[in-house]
């Protein structure tokens, strides 16, 4: 994973709060089984619209997103991580994200940085103004600057810590498999398995057939 | 002090205390897989040479993309079947037991797992897939997580997390006739709001949750993440002994014995202190529906459709202002008089047996409404065929539905199961979010009697709307 520490870019207001997974990446999508060249399928649903944001000619380099309340809600899918990281967006700031989404979202370096909702709307009105303004996240200063404006965000300390240094939670974790062997050693025999696979018997699954129209 | 149900099972799953902020290391004990959420993280392991550590604790099936017709023949959408290819060739490599479509035990995952056996009390279960709250209903730490978190339990059977903070969700008085476990969700998303549970485990407590039966807690935990949640559980009790026992992964002899004894100390000691806590009141609640494009827009059927303008916050009330052009509706309407183009009755939240055997005693001898597609999923393959052996297939089949293979299916329209645009359906699925069936549709979220009561009215109806509906309901 790249070290991240500052990020100049377009800001791109997106005024919409519940911006679900399925909106930043519908699930006709995830049939992949890469992990990049989602950027054509990021925000499909509204790309149609030539007056989205992101098709004006102002927003279409934009790296840095400024979205409403509740961003990435909804479907677990990180996918919705890869479209934005692939579309070329390093930050994402909301004034709440999903638990799910803000995982992801750590693990694969795109920041989901966390700024009161008085705030966007601050940054908002500065976007609007003028459109294509870069705004640059320092995530060493934990700080969002627009123009004049210098305004605080939020982030897991661990979450900034792995994003600066670029770590990889699964090498992180091996370095403790002395652990995880002791637990597994104390583990009560209950405790299922999958396999010897257990299962009823197996018997033939008719197929559903088309209705006659 | 005491301790809540959640940290219990935290604690006893602890690894390793994260020091310095660090997050705690978690043991995994159930990692399901599915064609979605897995290509991506077996390609991880290859990558970086690394094993499954423990294929045992691992299983796989075939749900999110996979057809509901003509299962025997090849897949006809080329990413469909590539991506089903994928995860056999992966299961194979890296020995993980799969169910592949066509196989008794292939279905919804969260279908599958507590069908096994698989899911029990006092475990931590992960899938790529948001809805793995579902197996929360046993009293175990069960949630979504990411790719990059599937491919960290395959290769470690651990994750690093941060603690959650907890949220008590008290259910009390007596679910009225016609309301169902997916009405006290729905009520309870419409009242802390599709971010309410952020951080959260939610624990659902009362007397109307332990009056529910094992499937109906299903239904209730199930939608925690639609509430924001990272988990919802229940405390297991000896409605949840009595579903583990002999299935074919259930403990036997002494280890049964051992494992009750241990699961009958999965309750929140007394002197416990939630972060916050909820109450709902049961008694009074009425069949709920969803009339914009996230779960939280959810009203009694009896109401009208919103008007933005009464909407005080300015965030929500553009929310719902965009939600009813989207999905076509004026305010003051009744909920009542929405017609429904398709009904679809399945899915992770309502696709269970006591799901079709509810909606079949209501349409049992009806006629279906005009018009209206009626869409009957069963969750699983096994499912299927236990609805078979009840002769349920019969009745959907003579009323005008469609009796369909198993899978995930209209819930999230990845295979060719989807609404057309501006098409409106009646789902007993957890997501009413824009494009969620089919790019353009409209979808209001329903329990299964009020999809059977819409599929023979034609618009949201409960069965108490129905003529001649028990006396007990009107």
């Amino acid at each position: 994973m790249e070290k991240f520490t500052t990020h100049t870019g377009v800001g791109v207001p997106l005024r919409r709060s519940n911006v679900d997974t399925d909106q930043i990446i519908p699930a006709v999508y995830l049939k992949r089984v890469t992990k990049t060249g989602f950027d054509d399928a990021l925000f499909a649903a509204w790309r149609g619209d030539s007056e989205f944001i992101l098709n004006q000619e102002a927003y279409k380099n934009g790296s840095v997103l400024v979205a409403g309340p509740d961003f990435g809600t909804g479907s677990s899918r990180e996918h919705a991580v890869w479209a934005l990281k692939d579309y070329g967006f390093k930050v994402v700031i909301a004034s709440r994200f999903a638990d799910i989404f803000r995982g992801n979202s750590g693990k694969q370096g795109l920041l989901a940085a966390v700024v009161s909702q008085e705030n966007v709307e601050l940054l908002w009105k500065l976007l609007d103004a003028e459109p294509g303004k870069e705004i640059t996240v320092s995530l060493e200063d934990r700080t969002v600057t627009c123009g004049e404006l210098t305004v605080p965000f939020e982030i897991d300390d661990y979450v900034r810590w792995r994003l600066m240094e670029g770590l990889d939670d699964i090498g992180l974790t091996l370095q403790h498999e002395e652990d995880i062997t002791a637990f597994e050693a104390t583990r009560a025999a209950w405790r299922p398995k999958t396999l010897p696979s257990k299962h009823l018997p197996s018997v033939h699954i008719e197929a559903a057939r088309p209705v006659e129209a | 002090m005491g301790t809540t149900l959640a940290e219990k099972l935290w604690t006893s799953h602890l690894v390793r205390k994260g020091e310095d902020g660090a997050p705690d290391l978690i043991y995994i004990d159930l990692h399901m897989c599915h064609e979605v959420t897995s290509p991506q993280a077996f390609e991880g392991l290859r990558l970086a040479g690394r094993q499954v550590r423990r294929p045992d604790l691992t299983i796989a099936t075939e749900d999110h993309n996979t057809p509901t017709l003509d299962i025997d023949l090849p897949i006809a959408d080329e990413t469909s079947r590539i991506q089903i290819n994928t995860l056999r060739s992966n299961a194979e490599e890296f020995g993980v037991r799969i169910h592949s479509l066509g196989d008794a035990d292939q279905g919804v995952v969260h279908v599958v797992g507590p069908q096994l056996g698989l899911t029990m009390p006092g475990m931590t279960v992960v899938c790529g897939d948001s809805h793995t709250s579902t197996h929360g209903a046993f009293g175990s730490l069960a949630f979504g997580i990411g790719t990059s978190e599937v491919e960290h339990v395959l290769a470690t059977q651990t994750l690093p997390l941060k603690p959650f903070k907890t949220m008590a969700i008290n259910v009390n008085g007596e679910l009225p006739e016609g309301s169902t476990a997916k009405d006290i969700i729905l009520a309870i998303i419409a009242k802390i709001g599709t971010g309410g549970g952020q951080g959260y485990v939610l624990e659902y407590r009362g007397d109307a949750i332990r009056a529910l039966s094992m499937e109906a807690r299903m239904t209730v935990c199930n939608m925690s993440i639609e509430a924001g949640a990272r988990a919802g559980i229940i405390a297991p009790d000896q409605t949840t002994f009595d579903y583990v026992q002999g299935r074919p992964h259930a403990p036997e002899g002494e280890d049964w014995d051992a494992a009750v004894e241990y699961w009958k100390t999965l309750v929140t000691d007394e002197d416990a202190v939630f972060d916050t806590q909820v109450d709902l009141d049961a008694s009074d609640l009425e069949p709920f529906v969803t009339w914009g494009t996230n779960p939280g827009q959810g009203l009694p059927l009896s109401a009208t459709v919103p008007n933005p303008d009464d909407i005080a916050d300015e965030v929500d009330r553009e929310a719902a202002a965009n939600a009813l052009e989207y999905m076509g509706l004026t305010p003051g309407t009744p909920l009542r008089d929405i017609a429904i183009d398709t009904v679809f009755l399945g899915s992770c939240t309502n696709g269970r047996i006591e799901d079709l055997r509810a909606a079949a005693e209501i349409i049992q001898g009806r006629t279906k409404a005009e018009g209206v597609r009626f869409l009957v999923v069963p969750g699983s393959a096994r499912v299927r065929l236990q609805a078979e052996a009840e002769g349920l297939d019969k009745v959907f089949i003579d009323f005008g539905a469609e009796w369909r293979n198993a899978g995930c299916s209209m819930c999230l329209g990845m295979n060719p199961d989807q609404l057309r645009p501006q098409e409106r359906s009646a789902s007993t699925s957890n997501r009413n979010f824009e494009g969620r069936q089919g790019k353009g549709g409209r979808t209001h979220l329903v329990s299964p009697l009020v999809a059977a009561a819409t599929a023979v009215r034609g618009t949201l109806s409960s069965p108490a709307d129905l003529a001649d509906a028990p006396a007990a309901l009107v």
